[in-house]
């Protein structure tokens, strides 16, 4: 129990964060919200994924990933995939010159399924790739980065190039991967219309569950000893080095696991809205997701699901009535988060939370002495 | 490439390579001033390509002030507009610096998201300033046209001037860096800030300078820029990778290295792209980046410091 209790929750504090969160995404949402609305929250909910592994890579392991929009394309990518073969059945695309491939490939004259389409008629297969093609992918990044002692700066430029040339990829291989347009009208999971609203909310009630799966584990791995060497790795790496750590297999493992995450994340979102396009891989993306991050607290995993509602709450608000004005809003919140505020929601709850809680504590002792004196007095009046 | 004679693959070489000197001196002049801020001062600058796209625009700025008032003055002005477009990136540069930059040094990441944040901020004051439509100055005749040696090849002369330009700015850097006390006085700060500032070097307005000094170079890449495509609000996110790639590539603090892979990455893709898609090119070319990169990180000629 204390094993939960410390390890997984992380303490009372912890605990209250995650039950608080826990309520506001899985009650509060879906009485108040209508069909739509959840729907969008939904898609919010999956960028968080990516947030909260940023959390782990920046916040605790002190490595700036600009390539998070990577795992998450192809983690997004690979349902679509698996989404788009099945929509194209034979029967289907009967008007097609060539039935039963995706129609972009039709338009684009390409007359067979490519080899690497073929495996992703299986829907085990899929659910592998999307677990483990992104895991290899970043242990390899991972692995030739970091064990050349690459990082910081360098490695954030890299990941960069990455996430670009993935996007310039997909979008000029118009005939392979749908190009701009991304992979769209996709209709059935198995043979289940996942269009439908009941759909939509299931996939919303799963998101959240692996959301906060993925926050219990995240914690665990951060409330480990090996969370603590992340940490020392982040603030002194070579003094890690030479007491005898292998410092890159911890980098290397954590941004696997970072990348796992965001490809759940990405899967995900596929399944939630119903397309994938080359404009959730690219930089822009990506550096939103960090914005995510730096907003709910870089080094808070609950801060981070807050963050990422925010900001996508306040954008969908703001583009929709001024959409000037979102650029320049968003503009001064990158630069103001840096300057005024480096630990985001959650520091901010850190440095004055303490006056509410203070006075909740105030208000509850107050309740408390009265309740016990009430039992004082009526034990007295036994007497 | 079968089906060319060599003679053609000759005069494909010859042009693709003259293409790609626009090119090279657009990268090279951006990567200077990178360089510069990144390089030097060890800021990750996300809106050198929008300081370079505050030099297109005062470019474009001039040239229609200049055709709307002053007719006759149209062959000379953009000279003038390049040298503007330095004053005024070089002015914001320096805002910038004094609003934001100087109270990250010590926290080289951040400085990222928070220059990605003043570039968001540009982007959309572009917008609202000159409209999301793209636009070009009307350049002077003289730039117009090109130099035909032989009867296959065509040499464009804006690629010739802005080559020249280049060349100039380059000179002009390395002599302030390298030969000048101010430059001196940089190099110091960079590599020990506290040591320069016990020597009497004012760390703080040479920061200020330096910034500025790299950001009115991306503005005279703004202005050579405008010679060979125009400018919309978000032309500058398209080069900022690119301009990375050629700073990390040459190894971040030096000149040469930086010369160098300028030249190499934009030959590349130019020749590249004559056989493949423009958007295949940019791939190959960047992917052999990042190969060369992951067994070489410090670049290719890198300063010999332990870190």
């Amino acid at each position: 129990m204390t094993f939960v209790y410390q390890k997984l929750m992380g303490g009372k504090s912890g605990l209250i964060g995650f039950m608080i969160l826990a309520t506001l995404i899985l009650v509060i949402f879906p009485l108040f919200l209508d069909s739509f609305r959840l729907n969008l929250v939904g898609k919010y909910l999956t960028y968080a994924f990516a947030a909260v592994s940023l959390v782990l890579i920046w916040g605790y392991g002190g490595v700036l990933s600009l390539g998070q929009g990577i795992f998450f394309g192809l983690g997004g990518y690979g349902m679509a995939m698996f989404l788009k073969l099945e929509a194209s059945s034979v029967a289907n695309t009967a008007i097609q010159s060539t039935p039963g491939i995706p129609d972009f490939m039709d338009w684009n004259q390409i007359t067979s399924l490519p080899w690497f389409w073929e495996p992703f008629n299986s829907f085990t297969f899929t659910i592998l790739a999307i677990l483990i093609i992104p895991t290899i992918f970043a242990y390899i990044v991972g692995a030739a980065m970091f064990k050349r002692r690459v990082g910081g700066v360098y490695f954030a430029i890299i990941t960069q190039v990455i996430a670009v040339i993935l996007t310039i990829l997909i979008v000029g291989q118009q005939g392979y991967t749908g190009g701009i347009n991304g992979i769209t009208d996709l209709r059935t999971l198995n043979g289940w219309d996942i269009t439908s609203n009941s759909a939509k909310n299931l996939f919303y009630f799963i998101n959240c569950g692996l959301l906060l799966i993925v926050i219990i584990i995240s914690r665990f791995i951060l409330t480990s000893k090996f969370g603590s060497l992340l940490l020392a790795i982040r603030d002194k790496e070579d003094r890690v080095r030479f007491s005898g750590y292998d410092v890159s297999n911890f980098k290397i493992f954590v941004f696997c696991f970072a990348a796992l995450i965001s490809a759940i994340g990405g899967a995900m979102f596929t399944l939630q809205v119903g397309f994938m396009s080359p404009s959730f891989v690219g930089i822009v993306p990506s550096i939103e997701m960090v914005i995510f991050a730096a907003v709910g607290g870089r080094m808070s995993l609950i801060g981070a699901v807050y963050g990422t509602l925010l900001i996508n709450f306040g954008k969908t608000g703001f583009s929709e009535s001024f959409p000037e004005l979102w650029l320049f809003l968003m503009g001064g919140l990158f630069i103001s988060v840096v300057m005024f505020f480096p630990n985001g929601l959650a520091g901010l709850w850190q440095d004055y939370g303490h006056h509410i809680t203070n006075k909740l504590t105030f208000f509850t002792n107050l309740f408390k002495r009265k309740s016990l004196s009430n039992s004082d007095s009526s034990v007295t009046q036994k007497n | 490439m079968g089906d060319y004679t060599y003679s053609e693959l000759g005069s494909i070489f010859a042009m693709q390579g003259f293409a790609g000197i626009s090119l090279f001196s657009v990268l090279l002049l951006m990567a200077l001033g990178l360089a510069i801020i990144f390089g030097q001062m060890g800021v990750i600058n996300m809106a050198h390509g929008e300081f370079m796209a505050v030099g297109a625009y005062t470019t474009y700025f001039v040239s229609v002030i200049t055709e709307k008032y002053l007719p006759g003055f149209m062959p000379y002005y953009f000279v003038f507009a390049i040298f503007l477009a330095f004053i005024v990136a070089g002015i914001l540069g320096y805002l910038a610096e004094f609003a934001l930059i100087r109270h990250l040094y010590k926290r080289p990441l951040d400085t990222l998201l928070a220059t990605w944040g003043l570039s968001l901020i540009m982007q959309q004051s572009f917008r609202s300033l000159f409209g999301a439509r793209e636009v070009s100055p009307t350049l002077p005749e003289w730039l117009l046209g090109s130099y035909q040696p032989i009867e296959s090849i065509h040499i464009p002369i804006n690629g010739m001037f802005v080559l020249g330009l280049t060349g100039f700015v380059t000179l002009g850097v390395f002599y302030l860096l390298y030969k000048s006390k101010w430059g001196l006085c940089v190099r110091a700060t960079t590599q020990n800030r506290i040591m320069s500032s016990a020597v009497g070097i004012n760390t703080k307005k040479i920061d200020r300078y330096t910034f500025a000094l790299g950001c009115g170079i991306a503005g005279i890449a703004g202005g050579a820029f405008t010679t060979i495509a125009s400018t919309g609000p978000t032309t500058g996110t398209l080069y900022i990778v690119d301009t990375f790639m050629v700073v990390v590539f040459g190894g971040a603090a030096s000149l040469f290295g930086t010369i160098i892979s300028a030249f190499s990455i934009a030959q590349a893709q130019s020749l590249l792209e004559f056989f493949i898609s423009g958007s295949m090119a940019k791939v190959y070319t960047l992917f052999a980046l990042v190969l060369i990169l992951m067994f070489k990180p410090e670049g290719l000629f890198a300063s010999k410091v332990r870190r």
